[in-house]
């Protein structure tokens, strides 16, 4: 019996989180449990748990849209109604995949799931063609920063493995993305049922020259989506021991979330402006060279300045402004309409406080793009500008330059739910 | 000094490990009262590992609570008493013959052991005021925990619904409560079952010994192999042999089966989990066969 600290199975290998959407039916849970069963994460149970429902339902085939429907609800209705989450590994690769119900009653659980994905996969039925559906997709994951996106053009076996139906989907698809913020786009002819382009490349596809969805998924370059310059050090946690040992340990826990930390840094703490300089920083018992996203340490400062859970340490040539006044994108979840005067809690990265609604903007028509300015409230799955006014100032930066920094909640202060998910506009 | 990095890439396991410390410092901050459910088992010593990390050089700011079924494998108790005495830790045990006892379960006979493990447990918590209890549940173990939230709210009855999630975005976890209410947060939801091991092998931190190859007695009972003990006795047809087995989870003795392996490091469960072909739960968990739903009902009820 023993532990073998030598081995290295995972150390190196990196991560890849991604969200996936689709209307209904056009086979999302058919390629997520394709992926799964071909890169080996299905377990025997499980695939014969759903060969013996697939056989009791009177299908044909197995239907691996089975493996991932989860809950009771959406096993009887037949149909993906949360995120879900689900993991599979390539020797180099552990992917997370968020998989999102595609259906506008159910932006809200897309927007969920496209918060925290590095890529969008969006799926559409090579029949149909773009619908409003995948072009509201789209739009939702460009609008949550999702920095690379794929377009999946399945069923291709239903239309012949035609080139045309491809190339026409491809033509149409470009074009409305020049009108959104996508760094990175490929688009690839699969077909999820019978594995073309999947993880095997298709032979019946010879005239697809681009890369494999899982191939892509493999290789995909993330490491260079953080931002790496801004440094921004929300505080969690104040770890003072109190023990004769550590008598005058005094840190500031948290996770990176911008640019890099090194011991020597001149800082600033906001929102106080006192100013001091990094004297260590540790990783449990261990002293760091350097600290970046998303590392959890546990920072030293050489003053013995006021620092508390809620503040944010950031380089003093380079730090956010405070501000009470916040203009951003918020995507309405829950059924009472946001409206101008209510008040909300908030949360922004440790610093909870409260908001009201200064103003609504306009509401974002997700499918053509269009700004009402005419609709004042956001009803549910509606995303739109808002103004808010907090009670304490935040430490805030663009969402399109820092996910976390940029991003915040909104509470119902009565029934404790999260209602709405904002995006800092700058 | 350790590790300066040029290409400031974080592995997997450090990303998820940075992850679950960013989340035990979130509930320890803005939680009155939590604890860390305890059930002895590898995800609940790789939490305790984890806390340890989130608030060092101080101790663990909360207790860690267990319920004792009276069925519970004592190579698994020795273990958590190390690792309790290390930590300097405060442990709660909740027992279940003693919910029995003082009247908390009404018709114990009447139900199986397993489940009392439920009322046991939402005593435990409601008596001792805690506001949020840490779970090792991992969202690859099974397909309700797959669309759990890492905070997950729990009402007035301990009672999970599905249907009532609270959206969860970002790294931005919402911890409100009313009064009575609490929640289940589950630090390790991204974590596979490899990840737990890579990790423990890693760490090179202690795990119960029944984790490992060893020689036992045992029989098969609805196609696993159950341990020979006094709290099961065997039935008609039932045959006690020696075999050379580990247990894949630590769970209530009388219904955790074994595997027969040789695997006795960590590096040999990683090649064996790696070529596994079937769920640890699947194999060895008589309590999550009975319904293909087995998990979520239990969830609902306020199952871990
Ligand atoms: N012929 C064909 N059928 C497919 C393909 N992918 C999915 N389907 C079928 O389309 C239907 C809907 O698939 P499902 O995965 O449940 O779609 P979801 O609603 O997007 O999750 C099922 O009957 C699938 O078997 C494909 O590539 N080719
Ligand atoms: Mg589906």
């Amino acid at each position: 019996m023993g532990i073998d600290t030598t081995r290295d199975t995972t150390h190196r290998m990196d991560l890849l989180r991604f969200a996936t959407a689709g209307s209904v039916d056009d086979g999302k849970s058919t390629l997520i449990g394709r992926l799964l069963l071909d890169s080996k994460a299905i377990f025997e149970d499980q695939l014969e748990a759903v060969e013996a429902t697939s056989q009791s339902k009177g299908y044909d085939y197995t239907d691996l849209a089975l493996l991932t429907d989860g809950l009771r609800s959406e096993r009887e209705q037949g149909i993906t109604i949360d995120v879900a989450y689900r993991y599979f590994a390539t020797p180099n690769r552990k992917f997370i995949i968020a998989d999102t119900p595609g259906h506008v009653q159910y932006t809200r659980n897309m927007v969920t799931g496209a918060s925290t994905a590095d890529l969008g996969l969006v799926l559409v039925d090579a029949r149909q063609g773009l619908t409003e559906q995948s072009r509201r997709h789209a739009v939702i994951l460009s609008l949550l920063r999702v920095p690379h996106l794929v377009l999946a053009v399945n069923k291709m076996d239903l239309v012949d493995f035609d080139q045309k139906v491809y190339d026409e989907i491809y033509r149409e698809f470009t074009q409305f993305a020049t009108k959104l913020n996508v760094p990175d786009l490929e688009v690839i002819p699969i077909s999820a049922l019978s594995g073309d382009n999947v993880v095997n490349r298709s032979e019946n596809m010879p005239w697809y020259s681009g890369p494999t969805l899982m191939h892509h998924l493999e290789h995909v370059h993330v490491a260079s989506d953080r931002d790496l310059i801004d440094a921004r050090f929300p505080v969690q946690y104040v770890i003072r021991p109190k023990s004769d040992e550590f008598h005058d340990f005094r840190g500031y826990a948290g996770q990176v979330a911008g640019g890099v930390l090194k011991p020597g840094d001149e800082v600033v703490v906001l929102p106080s402006g006192m100013t001091s300089k990094i004297s260590k920083i540790e990783l449990f018992d261990q002293e760091v060279a350097e600290a970046f996203p998303p590392m959890s340490v546990t920072v030293h400062l050489e003053d013995d300045v006021d620092v508390s859970r809620g503040d944010m340490i950031a380089r003093v040539k380079n730090a956010p402004t405070p501000s009470q006044d916040i203009d951003a994108m918020v995507c309405w979840m829950t059924t009472a309409p946001l409206q101008p005067r209510q008040k909300l809690a908030i949360k922004h990265t440790t610093r909870n406080g409260r908001a009201l609604v200064k103003d609504i903007q306009y509401r974002l028509d997700v499918n053509t793009l269009h700004r009402d300015q005419e609709t004042k409230e956001l009803g549910v799955n509606e995303i739109g500008r808002v103004t808010l006014r907090t009670t304490v100032p935040l430490l805030v930066d663009p969402y399109s330059k820092n996910r976390t920094t940029g991003s915040f909640i909104l509470i119902d202060e009565a029934t404790g739910i999260t209602v709405g998910a904002g995006m800092i506009n700058g | 000094m350790t590790q300066t990095r040029t290409d400031y890439r974080l592995s997997q396991l450090d990303q998820l490990e940075a992850e679950s410390i960013h989340i035990f410092r979130e509930v320890a901050a803005e939680f009155e009262k939590p604890v860390l459910m305890f059930s002895g088992g590898k995800d609940s010593i790789v939490m305790l590992r984890l806390a340890e990390k989130a608030f060092y050089p101080a101790k663990i700011p909360f207790s860690i609570l267990q319920v004792d079924t009276g069925l519970d494998f004592p190579e698994v108790m020795e273990t958590r008493d190390r690792w309790v005495s290390r930590l300097g830790v405060n442990l709660v045990v909740a027992s279940i013959d003693d919910a029995i006892k003082n009247g908390i379960i009404p018709d114990a006979a009447k139900i199986s052991r397993n489940r009392l493990q439920i009322p046991t447990l939402l005593n435990a918590i409601e008596e001792n005021g805690f506001t949020a209890a840490f779970g090792g549940g991992r969202r690859d173990e099974e397909k309700a925990r797959a669309k759990e939230r890492v905070y997950s709210h729990r009402d007035e009855f301990g009672q999970w619904d599905p249907k009532m999630q609270r959206p969860e975005l970002w790294s931005l976890y919402n911890g409100r409560l009313h009064e009575g209410e609490h929640m289940r947060i589950f630090p390790i939801s991204n974590w596979t079952e490899l990840d737990v091991w890579d990790y423990i092998g890693r760490e090179g931190i202690e795990i119960p010994n029944i984790y490992f190859s060893h020689q036992r007695r045992v029989f098969e009972r609805d196609g696993m192999l159950m341990s020979e003990t006094p709290l099961n006795p065997i039935r008609e047809g039932e045959v006690v042999e020696e075999r050379t087995v580990r247990f894949r989870t630590c769970g209530d003795i009388t219904l955790t089966g074994c595997v027969e392996s040789t695997a006795s490091t960590i590096a040999e469960i990683i090649d064996e989990v790696a070529i596994a072909r079937k769920t640890e739960r699947g194999a060895t968990r008589g309590d999550d066969r009975f319904s293909e739903a087995a998990m979520e009902d239990r969830k609902k009820e306020g199952y871990f």
